[in-house]
């Protein structure tokens, strides 16, 4: 068991209490919160079904894949292990598709392997960039976002092109 | 911007996927990709109904701004032109507290409502060097425990699943730092 598993339980158990303690009506304000949070989420889908359209699409055409092939002696050059390419340009847009290259690599060349090493650091270290700039965006209703996302690309790249350089110096 | 960008990935997958002649599988995709949007919407709206309930508990007993006040130094270092007692900070504070503790369904939620008061707050359509400041930190807050990927390295039979975490601390740090000084760099010479 790890220490994550308590803090959820303790947070509900210490907010409920202390809002009893104050003497809040948390029936009353749990549902008002909750209504709230419904609402926003339901004006979060439009955003997400264009989003999921263009990621979907870009997998199942194997561009992705295609895309890596000829990109691979560019990351050789870099030091960065090219089996995790795949993992690095699908990071940005898709949480769940990222999990299941860093599977495929994991089990392929071994978790104490460099790509292992590297592709763990990799999923560890970044967030779905595209989607929580569309989502926090998009919720919020702010239209030109593009110096967030370029910022936060910048982020991205960043932990790519250290990730292998960490492994490398921290794991030798 | 994204309507760009997404047009270009669109545009790419069929482009790519006539010449590589798996047009069945791209059109499937087309179908899909609404109710993926939905289940996923779904999962997200039951996470943010709870977490919203909490905060709304939170907030209302004082918790919020107990928070606020403890992380207000930092914040007050990031986040600049805000009204001290804005409730955009409280939910910023929120925010960031859960993404230090790695609870990021919890994140969401109430990054959402942060984003959402300080539109309010600073009366903008378009993203503020604020907003772009609360994006970007919440794309590079990587998890301080790395659980999944340690999960899933221990079911591929790692001798020793936790020893990336030095790794995955060294370079989430880093690419915060790149994504925010960057965020600073583009918004130099602006109002906001």
């Amino acid at each position: 068991m790890t220490v994550s598993a308590f803090i959820m339980p303790l947070i509900a158990v210490g907010v409920f209490g202390w809002g009893l303690y104050k003497k809040v009506d948390i029936f009353e304000a749990f549902t008002e919160g909750a209504a709230e949070n419904l609402k926003t989420a339901a004006g979060l889908l439009p955003t997400l079904c264009f989003l999921m359209l263009g990621v979907g699409m870009l997998r199942a055409s194997g561009g992705t894949e295609a895309l890596c092939l000829a990109l691979a002696p560019l990351c050789q050059s870099a030091g960065f292990p090219p089996e995790c390419l795949p993992l690095a340009l699908l990071r940005p847009v898709s949480g769940s598709g990222a999990l299941s290259i860093l599977e495929g690599i994991l089990k392929e060349k071994g978790p104490d392997s460099f790509a292992g090493r590297v592709a763990s650091v990799l999923m560890g270290s970044t967030e779905t960039t595209f989607y929580t700039i569309a989502v926090y965006f998009g919720a919020a209703g702010i239209e030109k976002s593009r110096r967030a996302l370029l910022a936060a690309l910048a982020g991205d790249v960043t932990a790519f092109l250290l990730s292998a350089l960490a492994v490398r110096i921290f794991l030798g | 911007m994204i309507g760009y960008l997404l047009f270009f990935m669109i545009l790419a997958a069929t482009i790519f996927s006539m010449s590589a002649q798996n047009m069945p599988d791209l059109s499937n995709a087309v179908i899909a990709a609404g109710s993926d949007a939905v289940s996923l919407c779904l999962s997200l709206a039951g996470a943010m109904a709870v977490w919203g309930g909490i905060m709304k508990v939170a907030e209302r007993s004082g918790l919020t701004e107990k928070l606020t006040r403890a992380l207000r130094p930092i914040i007050g270092i990031i986040f600049r032109g805000i009204d001290k007692n804005s409730p955009a900070l409280g939910a910023i504070a929120m925010n960031l507290a859960a993404n230090l503790l790695g609870l990021g369904n919890a994140a969401t939620p109430l990054g959402i409502e942060a984003m959402k008061l300080l539109k309010r707050e600073e009366n903008s359509e378009t993203a503020t060097r604020n907003m772009a400041m609360l994006a970007v930190m919440n794309c590079c807050s990587a998890e301080i425990i790395p659980t999944t990927v340690a999960a899933m390295r221990a079911s591929c039979g790692s001798a020793a699943p936790m020893e990336i975490l030095p790794c995955v601390a060294a370079v989430s740090v880093c690419s915060l730092a790149a994504a925010m000084l960057t965020a600073e760099a583009l918004y130099i010479g602006r109002k906001k």
